[in-house]
Parts: structure tokens; sequence; C-alpha cells
């Protein structure tokens, strides 16, 4: 209990510091929204528009740093991550929360199915190493080896065309309104199968090498000899003894992959150009975005925090040594 | 080693093996063996690389006794326990031998022929094994009774869960352990605890051949003391065989009631404990001896035994301990002593020239 109390002021703390170095440093780079906005329009906005654009984001009012981040503070506990330069008026929320699902939903589903292929795999290449299950490695080390861009562009050439039945980019057909209705979900899954099987074939590598090298090391451990002299079943000292120990490291590995879920991946949702919060951050950064950025920076901080917690305590479950008693 | 070396091995090894098998069974045999070790050899890797570090071992172990199996480091001990059970990790390979298990009732049967299967169930419920570092024999993520449990459950799996508990805290107890340690986790448990659980789980089917490979080697003295003799004592109790393996020759001077001399992995001397102590024929054996204080009696010289273990890649010709040996003659040189029995005593056996067989 004093180490789940432990870690969890350690993950307020780091918040705390997440958000406040997320407040500064925007505030530290020379020029301001009305700036970037001016600019944008090569500077030819009349001064009059320009006051009212310093009235529209609060320029006007010239408060203190240190009042500024009080304001910042009382927004944030309201939700409140400011307004979109780009899609303006429209709030940062509101951008986010339509980006998060598709997210969410493709690079969540795939991380964890690629941990989990990869592990399961990765149980069996270290168990039964040095017969042909060795031969996975240098397939699964190449496939995840191939950079990814090339991979999705190479399975967007072979697999999509006018007459395949896999679309090559989007969330879902254009002439479709989202909703939670077969037609539209049936829709949305046929779009994700690329994006997905190219995820799962580039990350699985990762997971399988991780897992197979832990079993082969946890299988040198005197307590796997111990559990073969005591009779039990290959599956049982497999399972129970091995892979129980072996598990251990992937766990972090998997919380944080976890975390960075959030984040999406430039990559897939930039070469699939998938609706999710990757794509809505390159273009935020291209478009000078900052409310944008920093609620995406925001939003994948609290992610990998939570993940991470997350995962301390899943290993907290695991791995007895961790819980210390008093 | 190179390669001729390995065929002069072999052929020395298949040349001894009738004699030394009839000496070995029939001289140690009390008439009642439950463990017989017959011609084990065992190679680290394949090939012309190979190394063999257990060379044709004849071992008999007989129904209530504790043996004995002493040796310097890489004297090939450990090894030739792992090799009889088939536990040896590769690149060790088992290249000859057998090993017999006499059952109670009915024939025996030869460990290093049983089926996967069979060798399981034979494992732990016939013939359990004490590990050397209890530090790591201990799966860290589960309690002392799931560990306790689990091994009842594979071999006695119409035991009900109460029924493996109430045994498992039943174990504890034989060992001296408090049953309100089964819900502890290994690392909450002292050295001496995890040793003792251990030998718990050892215990845990009574099986009727125990191996201990350096129990005691991680503890300190004290400890060493208490657990020996709370291992004598529960001998008495359940009567099992034991077999066991150290460094320690004064520790098997006390509590075994026959000692194996092990070195450059062969057996160089066999004889009862006493009498390998008040008179060993082996110059081995006799170094072993003078390389501790004796508590009682006259005082000795230490001395020690100058030089340091042979390579197993580079095996002297003849003798193994014939370059650190004080009393080497001509015929040391030759092919390497066969195991006999003495002239002078008939009651033991030693392989070394100064002894030439009746």
């Amino acid at each position: 209990m004093k180490y789940f109390a432990r870690r969890l002021g350690f993950y307020i703390l780091t918040l705390w510091a997440a958000i406040t170095i997320n407040f500064f440093i925007p505030r530290m780079i020379p020029g301001n929204p009305v700036d970037s906005l001016i600019a944008q329009r090569r500077g030819e906005i009349d001064s009059n528009a320009i006051k009212s654009l310093d009235i529209l984001f609060g320029l006007d009012k010239h408060q203190s740093l240190l009042s500024q981040y009080w304001s910042y503070l009382g927004q944030l506990a309201h939700g409140d991550l400011g307004i979109s330069f780009q899609n303006f008026p429209e709030p940062v929320t509101s951008v986010l929360g339509s980006a998060l699902p598709w997210t969410l939903g493709l690079i969540g589903t795939t991380t964890i199915l690629a941990f989990l292929i990869g592990t399961l795999l990765g149980v069996f290449a270290g168990w039964k190493r040095g017969t042909w299950v060795d031969g996975l490695l240098p397939v699964t080390t190449f496939l995840s080896s191939i950079p990814y861009f090339w991979l999705g562009l190479i399975s967007v050439t072979l697999f999509t065309g006018v007459d395949s039945w896999l679309p090559s980019s989007g969330g879902y057909d254009p002439g479709l309104v989202p909703g939670w209705d077969f037609g539209f979900i049936g829709n949305a899954l046929r779009h994700s199968i690329l994006p997905a099987a190219t995820i799962i074939i580039s990350s699985v590598g990762g997971w399988l090498l991780a897992m197979r090298n832990m079993m082969v090391t946890v299988s040198a451990e005197d307590y796997i000899t111990v559990a073969h002299a005591k009779g039990l079943s290959d599956r049982r000292v497999m399972t129970k003894y091995a892979a129980r120990n072996a598990l251990l490291p992937s766990v972090s590995g998997f919380g944080m992959a976890l975390g960075l879920v959030v984040g999406g991946t430039f990559l897939v949702e930039y070469v699939f150009s998938y609706p999710g919060v990757g794509l809505q951050l390159l273009n935020a950064i291209s478009g000078h975005d900052y409310p944008l950025i920093q609620g995406v920076f925001l939003t994948v901080t609290v992610a990998v925090l939570a993940a991470n917690f997350l995962a301390d305590l899943a290993y907290m479950a695991l791995d007895p040594r961790t819980r210390k008693e008093g | 080693m190179s390669s001729e070396n390995v065929m002069s091995a072999q052929k020395s090894a298949s040349q001894q093996s009738p004699d030394s098998t009839t000496s070995a069974t029939s001289k140690t045999g009390q008439g009642n063996p439950v463990l017989e070790i017959r011609g084990l050899s065992v190679d680290y890797g394949v090939g012309p690389q190979a190394v063999r570090a257990v060379n044709d071992v004849h071992l008999t172990l007989n129904r209530g006794e504790v043996l004995g199996l002493a040796g310097e480091s890489g004297s090939g001990k450990s090894t030739l326990a792992y090799g009889a059970t088939r536990l040896l990790p590769p690149p060790g390979v088992v290249t000859g031998g057998s090993v017999l298990y006499h059952p109670d009732d009915g024939d025996p049967v030869d460990l290093l022929r049983m089926t996967p299967g069979e060798l399981r169930a034979f494992r732990w419920s016939q013939l359990s094994i004490v590990f050397q570092g209890a530090m790591n024999s201990l799966n860290p993520v589960t309690t002392v009774a799931a560990q306790l449990t689990d091994v009842i459950a594979e071999h006695r799996p119409k035991t009900s869960k109460a029924d493996r508990m109430a045994r498992a805290a039943e174990l504890l107890a034989l060992v001296g352990i408090a049953r309100d340690r089964l819900d502890s986790y290994p690392h909450q448990l002292s050295g001496g605890m995890r040793q003792r659980v251990m030998i718990a789980m050892a215990l845990a089917l009574e099986p009727r051949v125990v191996i201990m490979d350096e129990p005691t080697t991680a503890l300190d003295v004290v400890m060493q003391r208490q657990i020996m003799r709370q291992l004598a004592k529960l001998k008495e109790q359940l009567g099992f065989s034991v077999i066991f393996i150290t460094h320690d020759l004064s520790l098997l001077v006390e509590f075994s009631d026959r000692i194996a001399i092990m070195y450059g992995g062969r057996i160089v001397e066999q004889a009862p404990a006493v009498e390998l102590y008040d008179n060993s024929l082996h110059p081995y054996s006799d170094g072993l001896l003078h390389s501790f204080p004796a508590l009682r009696g006259p005082r000795r010289e230490l001395t020690g035994i100058p030089g340091s273990p042979p390579d197993l890649r580079d095996m002297p010709v003849g003798c193994a301990f014939q370059p650190r040996c004080p009393k080497a003659f001509d015929p040391c040189g030759g092919s390497p002593p066969p195991l006999v029995r003495p002239a002078s005593d008939p009651g033991r056996s030693v392989a070394c020239y100064l002894h030439p067989s009746a």
C-alpha cells in the first residue's frame, strides 16, 4: 500500500511538472498566435483586425505570467484547452474528441494485438529454441526492420486500387455519416484492415524478440531445473515457471507502448490518411496551431502517465518482490 | 581435448568397464541396492570439441544409506547427478551407461531409457533432488505453498486442495518452519529457511532416493550443522536413501555411511566413511583429508594439494591426478588406473597403481 501511495504521488508530481512545462515553453517562444496569423497572411491584415484578434485571444489584458498560469490551470480543471487556430472557432477539446476514437480504435487495438501475438510467439520461440521455431526470428526481425512508411506505401500499392475491396486511405467512405450502425462500422473496419495489418506486422517482431530472449534467460534459472525435476508437465513449467517470470520486463514495455497510443502514429495515419490524433498533430504543426499542439502533447502526457501507472499496478500484481510490506 | 584423446579415453573406458562393473556392484551392494549407476559417461558438447566431464562411473546406492560424493570443483560430481537424472542442460550429453532404479517391488528400471511420460511420473515421486543454491531454486513470483502443492497435484491429481495444503503445512513443520510461512514468497525467507523449504519440497511425495547437491554450501557453518542434523533425523524417520554431493569432506565423514571420491570425471576411491577417514588409499583422498583440521585425535599437518584441478579439455595422459601426485611413479603415465578392489582391503575400491587388485 505504501508503494502504491508513493507511486501515485510520483505520478501526480510528474503530471504537474508536465502541465507547467507545457504552459511555459510556448510562451518562451518569441511571437504570439496573432503574429503567426499575420505571418500567414503575409502581413496583409489591417490594424483593426489585428486589434480584434488580440482581444479574441486574450492578448489585450496584459496579465502577468503568473496570473496567466493560474487561469491556465483553472481552464484545464474545467477541461478547457483553448481554441484551435486552424479549425477556428472550434475548441481544441472537440477537435481532439473527434480524432481520439479513431486513434484509440486503430492503434490501441493493434498495439494490444501485437503485444499478445508477439509475446505468445516469443514464449514458444524461447521455450522451443533450437528447433524449427527459431526460423520465426529472422522473418519477424526482417519485417520489423522495414521502414514503416515504405511498408505502408508498398501495401497501399499492392493491395488497393480501383478494383480492390480494400480502400487506400481514410477512416471511412466520404459519403457516410459516422454513427453506430452496421453499415458504418463495417465500412470503418474495412478501412482499418490495411493499417492494422501493417502495424502488427512491423511491431510483432519487437515483442517476440524481447519475450524470447527473456524466456531463454529465465530457462537457465535454477527454479526451472527444479520444476523439471519435480516432474511437472512441460506446459506447466513453461507457463507457471518460465513465462510467468519472463513476462515481467515486457509488462513495463507494454505500459509504455499503450501510453504512446494516444499520440497516434504519424506514419500510419499519414500514409493511410487516417483521421486520428497523429494526423491532427501533423496538421497542427504545419499550421502553427499552438493550442492544438499543446492539447495533443498534454493528452499524450496524461495518457503515458496513466498507462505507466497501470503498468506499475500490473507489475505489482505480477511480481511480489515489488510489494514492500509495512 | 584433441580427438585422439577422446578416442583413447573411450577405448580405456570400454576396456575397464566389465571389470569395474563387477567390482562396483558386487562389492558395495550389501545385498540391497536402490539406485545403480553403471558406466555413466557425460560429455559437454558433441564431436571433436566434446569434453568428457564424467567418465565411465559406477556407483551404487543401497537402501537406507547415505552415500557421500566428494571432489574439487569441476571434478564432475554435480554433472554426474544431473546426468543420471536426465536434468543436464545442453550442451551436456549422456553418452553411455545406465541408471537402474530398483523399486520396492518389481523389476529395476533404467532412467536413461524411460519415455518422457514415464520419466515425469518417476521424478520426485521416487527420486527427488535438493539443489545447489537454494537462493535461486524457488520460483520468485509464487508462494511457498503453491510450489509445495503443485508437485503433489501433478503426481496425485485425486487429492483435494485442502489435503494438499494440509500436507504442505505438515512438510514445513517437518523441517521446523511455522505454517504461517505457507503464504510467504521466497524473497521473504532467509537463506536457511529457503534451503529447508527445498528439503521439505524434496520430501513431499516420500521418495525412496534423495540427491542432495551441495545443499548447505551457501549457508554459514551453524546453519549447516543444524540442517544436517535435521536431515539425519528425517532420514531415520522416513527411511529414504541419500546421495550427498559436496566438496566438504569433513561434513561427509560425519554424516555419511560410505564415501566416493571423484577426480577428473572418475571415481578414484570408494570406501566406508570411517575407513576412508582413518586410512585413505588414493593419494588424492589423502590430500583432501589433509586439507581440513581434525577436531579430535592427534594433530595432523595441514598440507592441501599442490597444483590445480585438471583441465577437462586437456587431460593428463594416464592417471588424471598424476601431475599433482606426490607418489607418482612409472605406470601412472600409462593408461588411467582402473577402479579395483585392492589386495590389502577387498571391502573397498580404489583406482591407483599403488594399490593393485588382488
